[in-house]
């Protein structure tokens, strides 16, 4: 028997409506998404407890150190000896010889450091730059504990040489401060490099078709241009070359001294700290909190350079279209 | 009253060759100061390199304390082991041989074992005197005389001190036995747990930062927090490590929680979790610009097919940044394998004579291997210094060979 055509049409048309809902196009809740975004929040959160955990650690180990009865904030600040077992606590020969180091590691770093900056960005071919950038790249991955066995190996013999055997300590800062030098000539040779490269090509060309030489060009109208770029450069070095630990530890020499003298052993506050933690120390003695007040010095002290770099690069940066 | 030419300063007349000559002289000095500059960094590189390689090899002076040649009539690597065995024996106490074949009994033991033992029992082969490639090579003859004079019973021999067994043998306080297998084994264990903790945070709160409300308060909180964490000092994340880590969790840290007792917190598990803070910026940082130099127009393409927006990102945007992303990785696990001072803080101990078996054991690294090397007084510890340092050169110059090919390999968003 046969049905008619229309009822087996009709009868299509029913089954494909009820099997077919529309769909529904309208915004909806996704859980799953929300789960996630929640979920890569937290991941960015963790950066921010970092620096959370850093700031309370540092001041309440540091607040027991400066509440403890032989402890004094201002002897802390003004007296020259550090010397736990006398209840001795003045920071100022560990934070002079971490300055004396720092002061000579940006004296090799910054001349050198520009310098190799202006050649790579103003003189060099782009295949010249191609391999000798990778170059320096390859002397700022080398691990600091290298750096430490260099100045030790063949710094400290080589100023003995030059010195004299007598006047330079087998460990002293000179040596150490030289090879922190060349360790963080890298940073800042590469990032002059970055701030010089961004100067407009505009510029230069005005500068040439002035009648300038390439020397007149790179010094007096690149480098003044990328001048906020260059001294937060050099800031970065510097909070580097304060922080910086092992070289100090391994080649300034262990046991602090309020000394000028660069040929001399003394230890500085990364140093100390490296020291003082890596012996058995019982936690909450005042030796363990002092290395947190220490620490908590050279944070703040890394930290305000930190933020000065930034400030110099937000107030002083030439725009150029 | 002046000529107007005159007025403005700049030479005239045939002054005009004589001044530029001058500038120009004046720009070629410079420019022979800025190579000079760029120079003295490369020859502060291949010093540091030779100084290294300097210390690594040379002559050495071997004084047995019986010699081997007394021990048997055949060369000792020829015989076999009952040989071998029956030689240990004859010169070493019973107590001494009993003790060893418990440690591990003797027919365990295969021949190339027994030699060892034969070394380290019987032959007991002490360096006495070493000397640099430098002397060894230029100065053989005064060498060879000094050790004729000074060690009449010693021989003198030239010396790789980084080696096969260098690399698989465990600590030693005898510089001539000592080995890096613990170091590289610590080094390897901290490195891995750091990556697992490090890379899926840090390339989720990249993806936070880029893909999901970029401009709103708290991602510019983060986003200034993460610049100023890379600036924190290395060692500042170790006493964060020591407080929080080894002493405040110390009880999941040092694996009490489940049964094991280690006494303390300073274990693998804590190194990595500091490490990994430590690296968290540079890792984020990478990825954002990775992140970042996917074209707009892969995700406008997604959305438009229909895709959500982690779907879009999952799909489309993390595979064409991976090449980015593993760049920022591996520099920061060179970062990881290089750095020590936090190690030190938080207290990798120096002498482990035993590999580390678990998250939870005491560990060295190698750069805290390094370091304890160089600190000890004498030749030979700085020779293995140096030998070590070699290894730990290779593996981050391997490393970041390939970060480099990555990144020339793969330009920027032409994935």
């Amino acid at each position: 028997m046969e049905q008619p055509i229309s009822a087996v049409a009709e009868r299509a048309v029913v089954t494909n409506k009820s099997r077919h809902q529309p769909i529904d196009l309208r915004r909806h809740a996704r859980p799953g998404e929300q789960i996630i975004q929640v979920l890569l929040g937290l991941c960015g959160v963790i950066s921010i407890l970092t620096t959370f955990g850093i700031i309370y650690v540092l001041l309440r180990e540091a607040l027991m150190f400066f509440s403890l009865p032989e402890v004094m904030l201002w002897e802390y600040f003004t007296n020259t000896t550090w010397a736990p077992q006398i209840n001795e606590f003045g920071v100022l020969p560990l934070l002079n010889a971490t300055l004396a180091t720092t002061f000579f590691a940006m004296l090799v770093a910054v001349p050198l450091g520009l310098g190799a900056a202006i050649y790579l960005s103003e003189y060099a071919t782009p295949r010249a730059r191609s391999i000798l950038k990778p170059v320096l790249e390859v002397l700022a991955g080398v691990p600091t504990v290298v750096y430490g066995f260099f100045a030790l190996t063949f710094m400290t013999p080589l100023l003995q040489r030059i010195f004299g055997q007598d006047t330079v300590q087998f460990y002293n800062m000179l040596s150490a401060g030289l090879v922190m030098g060349i360790m963080i000539l890298p940073l800042v040779a590469s990032m002059s490099e970055d701030a010089l490269s961004a100067v407009p090509r505009a510029l230069r060309e005005g500068a040439y078709g002035l009648g300038a030489t390439r020397f007149e060009t790179a010094v007096r109208v690149v480098v003044p241009a990328a001048i906020s770029g260059l001294v937060a450069a050099f800031i970065v070095a510097l909070a580097r070359a304060i922080g910086e630990t092992m070289i100090v530890a391994v080649a300034a020499g262990a046991g602090p001294r309020f000394t000028f003298n660069p040929f001399l052993a003394a230890e500085t506050m990364t140093g100390h700290i490296a020291r003082i933690s890596g012996g058995d120390i019982s936690y909450g003695d005042i030796q363990y909190t002092s290395i947190f007040a220490i620490g908590l010095t050279l944070f703040v002290l890394t930290f305000v350079l930190n933020i000065i770099s930034g400030a110099v690069v937000r107030r002083f940066r030439e725009v150029y279209e | 009253m002046s000529e107007p030419t005159t007025t403005s300063g700049l030479p005239q007349g045939p002054a005009i060759t004589k001044h530029s000559a001058q500038r120009r002289r004046k720009g070629m000095l410079w420019r022979g100061m800025f190579i000079g500059s760029l120079l003295i960094g490369i020859i502060a590189l291949i010093t540091l390199f030779a100084t290294i390689i300097n210390d690594s090899f040379g002559l050495i002076v071997i004084d047995n304390k019986v010699d081997p040649s007394t021990l048997s009539d055949q060369p000792l690597e020829s015989l076999d082991k009952a040989a071998l065995q029956a030689i240990l024996q004859q010169h070493i106490s019973a107590g001494r041989f009993r003790q060893l074949n418990r440690e591990q009994p003797f027919e365990e033991r295969d021949q190339s074992d027994l030699l060892q033992l034969l070394e380290a029992e019987v032959i007991k082969p002490s360096i006495v005197a070493s000397y640099t490639l430098q002397e060894s090579l230029f100065e053989r003859e005064r060498v060879a005389a000094e050790a004729a004079k000074k060690y009449p019973q010693g021989t003198l021999t030239f010396h790789s001190w980084i080696s096969g067994t260098f690399l698989v043998r465990p600590m030693h306080s005898n510089p001539a036995l000592a080995g890096i297998r613990t170091a590289i084994l610590g080094s390897l264990y901290v490195v891995m747990l750091t990556m697992l903790f490090a890379v899926p945070i840090g390339v989720g709160a990249a993806i936070y930062l880029e893909e999901y409300n970029g401009q709103n308060w708290i991602s510019r909180i983060i986003e200034t927090n993460i610049n100023n964490l890379a600036g924190v000092p290395s060692i500042i994340y170790g006493l964060l490590g020591l407080a929080v880590f080894v002493r405040a969790l110390e009880r999941f840290t040092s694996g009490a929680f489940i049964g094991i007792n280690n006494g303390n917190g300073r274990t693998i598990i804590s190194a990595s979790l500091t490490m990994a803070l430590l690296i968290l910026p540079l890792i984020i940082i990478n990825a954002r610009e990775a992140i970042r130099a996917v074209p707009q127009s892969l995700r406008q393409a997604s959305y438009g097919l229909g895709a959500t927006k982690w779907q879009t990102i999952w799909h489309h945007v993390l595979p064409s940044a991976l090449p980015g992303i593993l760049t920022g990785t591996i520099l920061g696990m060179s970062r990881a394998i290089g750095e020590s001072a936090p190690l030190i803080v938080i207290g990798a101990s120096t002498f482990i004579a035993f590999d580390p078996n678990s998250p939870f054991s005491k560990f060295t690294v190698l750069p805290i291997q390094i370091y304890n090397w160089v600190q000890q007084p004498g030749e030979q510890f700085r020779s293995i210094a140096a030998a070590a340092i070699i290894v730990l050169l290779v593996i981050l110059l391997a490393l970041n060979a390939t970060a480099i090919f990555l990144r020339n390999y793969y330009p920027r968003g032409a994935v």
